[in-house]
């Protein structure tokens, strides 16, 4: 049959992608999933406002946006990658191993993590204490160290609701985990007394005790998520028991099916958040390397737009969205100008 | 047969109670045959769950999905405000250009305005800015657009349909509802209300939503703008990659392998071979494109040519698979008839068999690329799973651009927070069940109409 044309056309093929330009006009962004729906209404804007194309904004963790990052200098490496976690001394290691030594750490603001069940069901009060004393292996108990032996909620507190314990909490891979451990179950610990009794348990290791309080219970009450913040919605919708730990954001996008829990008394709010009242929340960061700014095209233009006023500011589209706008911000504009590098981490 | 042959020896035997006729059914033949009719239902049930399982399924799919077809639209009149667009008044493009998005939104507002007055719709408790957030953000995007495309519209005044936000344009898909807009942050009562009252003055109205199929991404803000344009022509590029280089390839190779290569261990090698790559789970190809294709030969990310490049040598275990049993298919009578008048080998294979077998090869093709068309874990690690709003730009060149996939798309709508996107997920696999099924039946009717059997 036609196989003369097919084989043709195949070389007609070849040929052009090999005289194809492949030189790079797009800003190329990778990384945390949370980052994302900011990135993806910044580039939105930013393509819509200037004669430069819309950046590509990929997700897939903020461990491999900045692996990525770290790849190399060059048009088929990444020039940005968004991290809801600070970058790690391995990482500027392996960055530098592959020449990449300028990198600006760029903070955009902050997001709330809050607790949320189905709106139909009973409000709750927590502290930090309670979450540890729900989801921990070990807990403090009439003054000893046992496993943890809580079923429902008012048996932790008489005031909490008499619900049975079943709590979807993000799994390891995501960092939003790294915020729960270090400012729920960590800080609870320690309030509650069972850090106490986890060093004095491992001859005064305080490192041991800090792991010991991360250690969750494996009875059912508390399911890891390794998906989105949309799959704990779906589990949540399954099983109206349960609580959910949730981006701010995805909260107020949700409100209708949701209801948010206090923490210590204070209801998580962009507001609360800023004052530093909401004790659960971390900064988000984008990483930009130093070395494609004057070589990709718009990349200055678009980290400058990123952090204008009009943007992050405290009117801006992110914080209607959930980012609670960073109070430092003038100091960020001031540096991103400069295109100063970051310093060793402290 | 042992039926027959068992009761004629005990009845030789003189036997009373053995004694039976082929006519009266023994015991043994009962358990067989009822055997056989448990096995049938057993079949029947397995394949009732199974068709059970797939209407519930597309169910499920259509009733989330089918309403995204649907959009709701806002018509206003807009006046291109020279004060606000052009406020030195000299049409200047470049100062035209540094005004915003931003800048765009209080003309909305005041034409929301103006017509609710127009209208004599007033409701209460319902702020002016409030009643303009029935309109998409994406509008002053599409005002900005409309006004540098041509600068001397400003002054003009001019009617838009423009996007109903994502809330509104659930309240008509039921989505939302009165008591659920009462919870909700996004959206009021009194919204609500006015959008009725829109509806009925003829302002408001749901149409088809054309745009679906031919709008980029949006972001997490605006999903009732989201479309599938960008997806759709980075699953074509690459689909087109992959004919291109599947086909000739899986071809060639296979020709070779079934009528000219010599049968010893290295081909037997290459056989079992194609044979396991035919099995490797997609992600193996993700992660060999990456290592190959960008890291290595420098292609740039999230580009159709690297994902076409990456689909290929997925689909080509397959095409050759095929290709070579439709070759076999073809008797050897047709080879020895072209030989025997004098033909060579190669005019035997390409003015005979090959022509006998391409209904299978091509049957074996189209469902390669129906196969790679649905395929989502190799692109996530070339960089394709991404919010790419850029058009790719026209082939050859254009293979080299951002873009995005149609089962990419889905995974990343899924992912967003706000709900509307669940139903831009559903109608996104609809779009994406009804490519599959068209590839699928042109493969059948390929084969009804042109297979030939011996």
């Amino acid at each position: 049959m036609n196989i003369k044309a097919l084989l043709s056309a195949t070389a007609v093929a070849s040929v052009a992608f090999a005289g194809a330009a492949i030189a790079r006009d797009q800003i190329q962004i990778a990384g945390s999933s949370t980052v994302l729906p900011y990135a993806s209404i910044v580039a939105e804007a930013f393509g819509e406002n200037t004669d430069f194309p819309t950046p590509v904004v990929e997700s897939g963790g903020s461990g491999a946006g900045r692996k990525k990052l770290c790849e190399g200098v060059g048009e088929n490496t990444i020039d940005i990658a968004n991290s809801s976690s600070r970058i790690k001394q391995s990482d500027i290691d392996n960055c530098a191993a592959n020449g990449v030594t300028e990198i600006q750490e760029v903070r955009i603001g902050y997001d709330g993590i809050v607790f949320a069940s189905d709106i139909n069901g009973p409000s709750f009060a927590f502290t930090p204490a309670d979450w540890h004393n729900a989801l921990a292996a070990k807990v403090v108990k009439d003054g000893k160290l046992v496993d943890n032996p809580h079923k429902m909620w008012n048996d932790i507190r008489a005031d909490l609701p008499a619900q049975p314990i079943l709590a979807f909490i993000p799994g390891t891979k995501h960092g939003t985990r790294e915020v729960f451990d270090e400012k729920v179950l960590i800080d609870g610990c320690e309030e509650n007394g069972a850090f106490e009794a986890l060093a004095a348990a491992n001859n005064g290791d305080e490192k041991a005790a800090e792991k010991a309080c991360m250690a969750l219970r494996t009875d059912g009450a508390s399911i890891d998520i390794d998906g989105d913040y949309t799959e704990t919605l779906a589990r949540i919708d399954a099983n109206k028991d349960g609580i959910g730990v949730f981006g701010l954001s995805f909260y107020e996008n949700n409100t209708d099916k949701l209801k948010v829990a206090t923490m210590n008394g204070i209801v998580p709010t962009t507001e609360a958040i800023a004052k530093g009242e909401y004790p659960v929340s971390r900064p988000l960061y984008f990483y930009v390397k130093n070395a494609h700014l004057d070589v990709i095209p718009g990349l200055q233009d678009y980290i400058e737009f990123f952090v204008s006023d009009e943007i992050a500011g405290p009117d801006g589209p992110l914080a209607q969205y959930g980012l609670v706008s960073d109070p430092e911000l003038a100091k960020t504009q001031e540096m991103v100008k400069n295109r100063t590098p970051m310093g060793p981490l402290n | 047969m042992t039926d027959a042959t068992i009761p004629a020896s005990t009845a030789g035997s003189g036997s009373a109670s053995a004694r039976s006729s082929l006519l009266t059914v023994d015991t043994h033949t009962r358990r067989r045959r009822s055997s056989e009719a448990r096995f049938r239902l057993l079949g029947l049930l397995a394949v009732s769950l199974g068709v059970l399982a797939l209407l519930g399924l597309l169910a499920s799919i259509f009733s989330n999905g089918l309403s995204s077809f649907q959009q709701t639209y806002i018509r206003l009149d807009i006046h291109l405000d020279a004060a606000r667009l052009d406020k030195a008044g000299d049409r200047n493009p470049e100062q035209i250009a540094k005004v915003s998005t931003f800048g765009y939104a209080p003309l909305i507002q005041k034409a929301m305005e103006e017509k609710m007055a127009a209208a004599g719709i007033a409701i209460d408790g319902l702020s002016a800015n409030a009643a303009a957030e029935l309109i998409s953000k994406e509008a002053p995007a599409e005002l900005r657009r409309y006004v540098l495309a041509d600068p001397s519209r400003i002054g003009q005044t001019v009617p838009f349909d423009l996007l109903a936000s994502g809330r509104i344009d659930g309240y008509y898909k039921g989505r939302v509802t009165m008591a659920s807009a009462e919870l909700d942050r996004n959206v009021s009562p009194q919204q609500l209300q006015l959008a009725d009252q829109l509806k009925e003055a003829g302002i408001l109205e749901t149409r088809f939503n054309w745009s679906f199929f031919t709008a980029p991404d949006a972001s997490d803000t605006r999903p009732e703008a989201a479309g599938l344009g960008v997806a759709i022509l980075g699953s074509a590029y690459m689909m087109l990659i992959v004919l291109a280089l599947s086909l000739p390839i899986g071809v060639a190779a296979s020709i070779y392998l079934e009528e000219f290569a010599p049968r010893n261990r290295f081909t037997d090698l290459i056989e079992v071979n194609i044979a396991n790559l035919a099995a490797v789970p997609s992600i193996v190809f993700g992660i060999l494109g990456l290592a190959v294709f960008i890291n290595f030969a420098g292609l740039p990310q999230s580009a159709p040519v690297v994902g076409g490049l990456v689909l290929t040598l997925m689909t080509l275990p397959t095409i050759i698979i095929a290709t070579r049993a439709s070759l076999k298919a073809v008797p050897p009578s047709i080879r020895d008839a072209a030989l025997g008048v004098g033909a060579s080998k190669m005019q035997s294979v390409f003015h005979h068999v090959l022509p006998l077998a391409m209904p299978g090869i091509l049957t074996g093709t189209i469902i390669g690329l129906a196969q790679a068309l649905g395929e989502t874990a190799p692109l996530l690690l070339i960089g394709m799973v991404a919010f790419v709003r850029e058009y790719p730009g026209e082939p050859p060149a254009g293979f080299f651009d951002p873009a995005s996939a149609l089962p990419v798309q889905v995974y990343n709508w899924t992912q967003r927070g706000d709900p509307a996107f669940v139903e831009r997920a559903s109608g996104a696999i609809i779009v994406l069940l009804v490519f599959l099924v068209l590839m699928n039946l042109i493969a059948i009717v390929l084969r009804r109409r042109f297979e030939r059997r011996w």
